[in-house]
Parts: structure tokens; sequence; C-alpha cells
């Protein structure tokens, strides 16, 4: 059944790249990360050579972007048609929905790469740790993918794009916020402690940031991981609900 | 070869498609008839493993279409209505897609992609994204995906709609062609299409079955032994019992 998974990887990352999709998110993603790490995290200003100003945007940079890449997964199969023609072809459902999101993670695998020449610079300008960068880098693309598969898990819900943006945004926008202080101090305030904690180690952003200081931690592991296939089993499921036809 | 049995499926309230059942073999090719909304497309969605019946089975060559659905797939060419293709693909691509997924590599599948692209008539259109192609042309690039990998059952909702005169021919010649190998329903409104091509025709209305039988039969059936009159004799006059039922 792998060769299903093949088909349906390389139709979807073509199809990013046989539509100007791919480039017009790699061109704005290859700006905006630069761009926010040198004017609003003042890349300069801290005078230190790591690439932190950068990581600390990243996620924000996901939570709009991300959603864009995800949102078109099922709901443009839906608004063609050509649903129909994928669900009468022999392939299981995880084949379909991870060949998706695997060709939409490659592309987001492809944007962190071309912010290298930033890495570059920076061991150009001091000597930073090398270490805890690469492990950022893969922290930011675990982060990326389980946006990207809570955004196809959104996408199946819906026969129209915009809609799936929307809601793949506000949902990365939750993850992310959830584990920012002055949530935590908000609920601190009202809610039990339990709860506080709950939502904490929701929170994309505490586990994000584990890895950027060169921890690769078993427990932010399972929770992308986790993520990543919790939200591409919904995929899965909302769609084979569609074969009920609306029972 | 195929199989429905007691097929049910109801949208809500609305029972679209209320115990259909036929059986068809090797060699033979089914004429689907119906007015619009009698439940053509439902019947061939829930037949090609897109749509779970609420009632009663369908199977291809012996594997059910539900509990089984791989297997039965694997054997199946299916057009959808509308015949619906990814718009930046060319019809090279899309109908390579289909046979990747279904396993073929190598020489097989440049071997099956180049005899389907003959066969349903690409020519130089066959590198060109079906979002630039006429309605005609789209339509067997999705006719081309049905029968590239030889299937043993072959479902084709509406495949001449939209064709010009020369097209339908050829569409019409290609289903004849491949008719002695394979077991073939086809929906179509145009009913000098049934006995030209079919051996068989049901039709349907309101989700029953109407009528099973031969062209010849069921054109002895209209007052002036045509297919098209029959067809008004019959679906007309179940409107009539419909209501009263």
């Amino acid at each position: 059944m792998i060769h299903s998974l093949h088909a349906v990887y390389r139709r979807e990352l073509l199809a990013y790249f046989q539509t100007p999709l791919a480039y017009v998110f790699l061109a704005v993603f290859a700006f905006c990360a630069p761009a926010f790490a040198f004017h609003v995290g003042r890349f300069f200003d801290t005078n230190r050579a790591d690439l932190a100003p950068m990581f600390d945007y990243l996620p924000w940079l996901f939570v709009v972007l991300m959603p864009a890449l995800a949102m078109r997964a099922w709901a443009e199969e839906r608004d063609r048609g050509t649903l129909e023609f994928l669900m009468a072809l022999p392939i299981p459902l995880w084949a379909a929905t991870g060949g998706k999101f695997l060709a939409a993670w490659t592309v987001a695998g492809i944007a962190l790469a071309l912010t290298f020449p930033m890495w570059i610079a920076v061991n150009y300008l001091g000597a930073p740790d090398n270490a805890a960068i690469a492990t950022g880098y893969l922290g930011a693309w675990l982060m990326a993918g389980s946006y990207l598969a809570v955004g196809q898990a959104l996408s199946a819900t819906t026969s129209n794009q915009v809609v799936a943006f929307v809601l793949g945004t506000g949902a990365a926008f939750l993850l992310t916020m959830a584990g920012l202080p002055f949530v935590l101090s908000a609920l601190g305030e009202n809610a039990p402690a339990l709860l506080s904690e709950f939502v904490a180690r929701l929170s994309a952003l505490e586990h994000y940031d584990a890895f950027r200081y060169g921890v690769i931690g078993l427990s932010d592991l399972i929770y992308f991981t986790g993520l990543i296939l919790v939200s591409l089993t919904i995929a899965g499921v909302l769609i084979a609900e569609r074969r009920g036809g609306g029972r | 070869m195929l199989v429905a049995d007691q097929l049910i499926k109801d949208f809500g309230s609305f029972r679209a498609v209320d115990g259909v059942s036929f059986t068809l073999e090797r060699g033979e090719v089914l004429g689907f008839l119906g007015p619009n909304g009698a439940g053509k497309t439902t019947s061939m969605r829930m037949l090609a493993g897109g749509l779970e019946p609420d009632g009663g089975t369908a199977s291809i060559a012996g594997y059910d279409c539900m509990t089984q659905r791989l297997e039965a797939q694997s054997r199946l060419g299916y057009l959808p209505e509308g015949a619906p293709a990814y718009p930046a693909m060319t019809p090279r691509g899309f109908v390579r897609f289909g046979l990747r997924a279904r396993g073929f590599s190598g020489d097989a599948l440049m071997r099956a992609s180049g005899l389907a692209l003959e066969r349903a008539a690409l020519g130089e259109m066959a590198d060109q994204p079906i979002g630039t192609l006429s309605k005609g042309y789209k339509r067997r690039a999705a006719l081309a995906a049905a029968i590239a990998h030889d299937p043993a059952v072959l479902i084709l909702d509406e495949p001449t709609d939209g064709l010009d005169p020369n097209q339908k021919d050829g569409v019409r010649q290609l289903i004849r062609d491949m008719a002695p190998e394979k077991a073939i329903i086809i929906s179509t409104h145009i009913l000098d299409e049934v006995p030209a091509v079919c051996s068989r025709a049901i039709v349907i209305d309101k989700g029953r079955v109407l009528f099973d039988g031969t062209p010849h039969d069921l054109a002895a059936k209209g007052a002036d032994a045509t297919v098209e009159s029959a067809f008004r004799a019959l679906t007309q006059g179940a409107g009539g019992v419909g209501a009263a039922a």
C-alpha cells in the first residue's frame, strides 16, 4: 500500500509547484522570516550571534502560513468534485491523508531551508551554539507539521478553502497562544491549577521552546507527533464519513 | 461480475435509491436510463464504493464494494458524473497518477498510460493542462483514467455528455471495442445511444427499477416502437403511480 501513499505524495507535491502556490509561499516565507528577525526581533541590537530573533517569530509566521498550505487539502477536492475520483481509487484513506500531509510538510521544510543563509551569517559574525540551532530547526519543522495536520483536518470539514484557512489560522493561533504568560495568569486567577497546567501542556510554544534550547525531549517529540497523528486520523474519519452521504 | 442487491440510499428523509437489484456479466453493456434525479448517479456511486448503501449490498467480481472496497475498486474503472479531474495536471499526468495509486510502475505504467491516452483519442492534448482543455477533451482525459488499468468492470456516468457528434461516435466505438472483455454500465440521457451501444437497458425512476431487458424489448413498450417513446411512457406513467401511492 506504500505505492498509493507515494502516488498521492508525488501528485500533491507536484500540485504545489504546478500552481503559483508553492512559489508564492516560499517567497513570502523567505522574505518574512529574516525581516521579522531583523526588524521586530532586533537581530543586530541584541549584539549576539544567534538565531533567537528568528526562532522567536517563526511560530507567528506559521500561524498564518501553514494554514495557507493546508487549506486546499480536502476543501479543493470537495469543491472540484475530484474527491469522487480519489474515493474510487483502491487506496486506503491513511495513504491519502498521509500523502497530502507529507507533501505539505516537504514544502514547509523547503521554506525552512531557505533561511539557512541566516545560519551561515551568524556563524560568520560570531560563534553561535550550532547544536541548539539545529534542534531549533527540528522543533520549528515539527511545529509546522502539527499546524499543517490540524489544518488538513479542518480542511476536511468544508468545501470552501477560505473557510478552511480561517479555521486553520484560528486553531493554530489558539495552539500557539495557550502557553503565553498572560493567558496562563488569567487562567491562574480564575481556574483550578490543574486546568492551567493542562492548557500550558497543550501549548505548542512550550514544546517548541525546549527544542530551541538544544534539548530533544521525549515528551516534546510525543506532543508534536501525537498532534500530527491525531489530526490526520480526524481528517481521515471526516472523509470516510462522506461515504455515508450525510447520514 | 457485478451484482447490485436491493440497494437503498436515503438522503435525510428522501429515498434516492429504493431497492435497486441487477446482475451484470462479462460482455454486457448496460444502459442505465432515467430522468434527472431518478437515482442513477447515486446507484453508480454505491457500486463504485464512493457511497455507502443504507440497505442492500453491491459487489464487483465477488468482492463487496464496502467491506472489501480495495479489492472491488482495483477491478473497477469509474468515470464520475461531470468527469472531475485536477485542472493543473495534464491528461498524461492524471492517468499516470491513477495508475501509480493502483501500483503500476516502470514499463507497465508507461505502456498502460500511452494506450489509454491513445484509446481515448487525446492526441496532442495529452500534455496540455486539463484546465485549459475543452469540455470534450476534459471528459476524454477522465475516461482515459477510468480505462487505463484495463478493469474488468467499467462504470461510466454520462461518458458522452458535452462531446461533439464525432467525439460521441468515437466514445461509442471505444465502448463497443471493450465490450467483449468487460462488464460495462453507462448512464445516458441520449436515448439514441442505447440501441447503438447497449446490449441491455435498465430504466429507473424515483429510485426504483421500472424496466430491465434488451433495448429491443424496451422499444417495443413505446407507442411508436422507439426507446424514446418507451422511456416517456414508463417514467411519466410511474410519476402518476408514485403520486397516487
